[in-house]
């Protein structure tokens, strides 16, 4: 160790000629030390058991049921599972929402889980070819189009599907391999028989982003980054903030949504529950509030 | 995490061969470190088994992938060379410097390492997306920042120039104080001082500071797609390209994130070969 000169009291400004801080003398010290007991004191108290007793009616099985589902599906089935945990207080309902293509890949891989909800059937095919869900299970239980939304301080005025191509508009979409995606371009090249040969050229070009599921590009035209985004219909209803422009029906897709419990379901009757739930007139309505198009029986 | 530095040890790590002389290891540390090695280590055995069992060199032919590697190469690039042209001065002040401040500066440096991704990318849309002070400034100049190649790189250099200022701090603190002593005694200036005593001691630690840095940036993601978004030959760096691509296919997911993988443990490797005895983590 160096003898640090510390006699001489050291000057605010300058070149140090101290090579290790030493702790301050007196009060600067308090607060460092406060500090830290501070931060442990946090750190134990997050890994201490939670300090009120559980409900007396402890119930001698509490499971989890673990639902994987669309992006899109996220607001729907939150009210839904509201439905779900009050009909079943001894269930804890766990969701996992993401782009149908990643959820696939997961389930692939050995992800754990009871229900399976997607925005497409094209990712649910793959499944029962693997076994992992019952043939003839994956009903359609809702549908739902697309939509274009626009932040209502956009710089760049998107009134009509048209304006979508004008240089210079900022447009959001999924990620081609993701159903939100492969929809949006089925619906972008649709388009150019009424709005001319380039339509769908010029607005690939004005792509600024490819997300990699539909909340994120709602999240980008919502915090105003982007002009325009492809969304559904029922994501334009959870962000009512933003201005939606229709598509016309016959230009349109409709997204067929299939559900189905897994068959190495841990809580394989829960997991029925939860999809004739979402599949009774209960359910359907929740899903309707929530801007998904009603399904024939 | 480096050790204090407030002398040179005489050599950075001797390689202690464990002889009976020195009594046989702890038996309890044996096993707890080969857990620790299983878990580190299976996860990064089973992607490459199974990222180059299913042919990477078939995705490489693919434009897209190239786009990606080819940005990930510039874009890191780019935010290395910011990061030492700005970072270096910044961390010769803190090491050599008293000011008031200081610690909270040390603190504001330190704080991306530790900063979920999630909340730099927030952090960097609310200083320059469209809608915050400086975003509205630019865009009147008619610059924009978010989904432009720009603030890929400024995603990097946020989270890993600190890597490098800590890295290069520490080194200039360990450079022993009698040579500066001496340096002052023959009349050195502060600026002779940097430039013929401070930077030869400290070239090692500088270059490991730097493969650091490149390698983090190699590696960021979270806070370039919330920041600059996703698009192939724009903004998709390899990170995005893997986690879009298993969106898509979980083939191309391997192979890339074997391929990154590879990459990335040869920069460390060249890391090791380089470090000096400061230690730097």
């Amino acid at each position: 160790m160096q003898p640090s000169q510390s006699e001489e009291r050291k000057p605010r400004w300058g070149v140090a000629r101290r090579w290790r801080p030493t702790p301050k003398e007196g009060a600067g010290n308090w607060v460092w030390h406060a500090l830290a007991v501070g931060v442990l004191a946090w750190a134990a108290a997050a890994c201490a058991p939670p300090r009120e007793a559980p409900p007396a009616q402890a119930p001698a099985e509490a499971s989890t049921l673990t639902v994987f589902a669309a992006a899109s599906l996220t607001d729907a089935f939150q009210a839904i599972g509201e439905v779900f945990e009050q009909a079943h207080p001894d269930t804890q309902l766990v969701f996992n929402f993401a782009a149908s293509s990643a959820l696939r890949t997961q389930l692939e891989e050995g992800a754990p889980a009871d229900v399976v909800a997607f925005a497409s059937e094209k990712e649910m095919r793959p499944l029962i070819a693997a076994g992992l869900v019952e043939a003839g299970a994956g009903q359609v239980f809702t549908a739902n189009d697309m939509v274009v939304v626009v932040a209502p301080q956009s710089s760049t005025a998107v009134a009509s599907l048209k304006d979508l191509a004008h240089p210079g508009v900022k447009v959001v979409m999924v990620a081609p391999g993701v159903p939100a995606g492969d929809y949006a371009r089925r619906v972008i090249e649709s388009l150019e028989s009424v709005l001319g040969a380039d339509f769908a050229e010029d607005v690939f070009a004005n792509v600024v982003s490819q997300e990699d599921n539909v909340r994120q590009v709602l999240a980008k035209v919502q915090l105003g980054e982007a002009d325009a985004g492809w969304v559904y219909r029922s994501d334009a209803q959870a962000a009512p903030e933003l201005r939606v422009v229709e598509i016309p029906a016959e230009f349109n897709v409709r997204a067929a949504y299939p559900i189905a419990p897994l068959r190495a379901a841990e809580n394989p009757m829960a997991a029925v529950d939860f999809v004739e739930l979402v599949r009774s007139a209960h359910g359907q309505r929740l899903l309707e509030q929530g801007g998904f198009l009603p399904v024939g029986p | 995490m480096g050790r204090s530095p407030s002398r040179r040890s005489p050599d950075a790590s001797p390689d202690r061969t464990l002889v009976a002389a020195r009594g046989r290891p702890v038996a309890l540390f044996v096993l707890l470190a080969g857990l620790m090695v299983l878990v580190l280590a299976v996860p990064v055995l089973m992607l490459l088994w199974r990222g180059l069992t299913s042919d990477p060199l078939r995705f490489l032919a693919d434009p897209t992938v190239q786009a990606a590697l080819r940005l990930s190469a510039w874009t890191s690039s780019l935010a290395t060379a910011a990061a030492l042209i700005l970072g270096m001065p910044l961390a010769y002040l803190l090491a050599r410097n008293r000011f008031p401040g200081r610690t909270w500066l040390e603190v504001l440096v330190d704080l991306p390492i530790v900063l979920p991704p999630a909340v730099a990318g927030i952090a960097l849309l609310a200083a320059f997306g469209r809608r915050s002070l400086i975003g509205a400034a630019l865009a009147q100049l008619g610059i924009s920042l978010p989904f432009t190649t720009a603030a890929v790189v400024l995603a990097q250099v946020f989270v890993a120039a600190p890597l490098f200022i800590r890295a290069a701090r520490i080194g200039f603190n360990s450079v022993d104080v009698q040579i500066e002593e001496a340096a002052y005694t023959e009349g050195a200036s502060q600026w002779q001082l940097f430039r013929h005593v401070m930077f030869p001691l400290t070239g090692r630690a500088l270059f490991a500071g730097l493969v650091l840095c490149w390698a983090r940036a190699l590696g960021e993601f979270g806070a370039t797609i919330l920041f600059a978004g996703n698009l192939p030959g724009r903004t998709q760096t390899m990170p995005l390209a893997i986690f879009i691509g298993f969106q898509q296919d979980i083939g191309i997911a391997l192979a890339l994130a074997s391929i990154l993988l590879v990459v990335s443990g040869l920069v460390l490797a060249v890391l090791r070969r380089v470090e000096s005895e400061a230690r730097l983590y």
